[in-house]
């Protein structure tokens, strides 16, 4: 699990690649949360177009940042989601909650 | 469950997180003598991860323990994958069942049992509290009429 970002005029796009499982999201869930603290965005894009596996440990991830950016009055957008971890999501009817493109 | 079995893998590890990719690995690899397709794969996988997770963050809370894992073929291309623990035990099935239960925090979804039954074709749950759980999942592989 790897995750890059880049950080521009206040908009945020944090790239996650590798396996999203329950060993790699605690340690992912803060590095999100630091990184929220540092940059705060009005608007994170989530991409997890280079995810080779996920897992409903996504879900929780997803749902947290989604809640730290409404803390921060801004909001999370999933972009680019493989096949995978979309049946994980939409399973979990997540896209009542966060906006999936 | 009696059912004829052609082949079978049988495995055990301790229930540390970082053993949950290689858990779910093996188990795709045996199934590809099944010849699944790549979601059918994703599916397998997922519903592994999803129980050897549920083993590690529920049976052994606060302690290292065993996870053992079989899966066989059985007749009709069904594949049969069983994770067993003997932690802590699931007071309430049912109630765990339900998606969103969690006792798991902020750090779970809750939605574990849900996958589960959702990816694979069936999901018998037996656990005895200080006893341990039998995760049992059946999932049929789709024949596939592959390169004449």
């Amino acid at each position: 699990m790897e995750m890059t970002y880049r950080s521009e005029d206040r908009y945020l796009t944090i790239q996650l690649s590798g396996e999203l499982d329950h060993h790699a999201a605690k340690n992912l869930m803060d590095s999100i949360d630091r990184l929220l603290e540092q940059t705060l965005p009005v608007k994170t894009f989530l991409d997890l177009g280079e995810l080779s596996f996920m897992d409903s440990s996504g879900i929780a991830v997803v749902l947290r940042a989604k809640r730290r950016m409404e803390a921060l009055s801004g909001n999370l957008v999933v972009i680019n989601i493989p096949r995978q971890a979309a049946r994980v999501l939409e399973t979990a009817g997540l896209g009542r909650y966060v906006d999936l493109l | 469950m009696k059912a004829r079995s052609t082949n079978y893998i049988i495995f055990e590890f301790l229930s540390r997180s970082a053993n949950e990719g290689f858990a779910r690995g093996a188990v795709a690899c045996f199934a590809a003598q099944l010849d699944p397709t790549l979601e059918e794969l994703g599916d397998i996988k997922t519903a592994v991860s999803e129980a050897v997770t549920n083993a590690i963050v529920h049976a052994y809370p606060d302690t290292l323990g065993r996870i053992f894992i079989k899966a066989r073929v059985l007749e009709d291309n069904i594949l049969e994958i069983v994770v067993q623990d003997w932690g802590k035990g699931i007071p309430d099935v049912e109630q765990a069942r339900q998606p969103l239960y969690t006792t798991g925090g902020e750090e779970r979804s809750g939605m574990g049992f849900t996958i589960m039954e959702s990816f694979m074709d069936r999901l018998y749950v037996r656990s005895v509290p200080g006893k341990g759980t039998k995760v049992t999942m059946r999932r049929r592989i789709k024949p596939r009429r592959t390169g004449l």
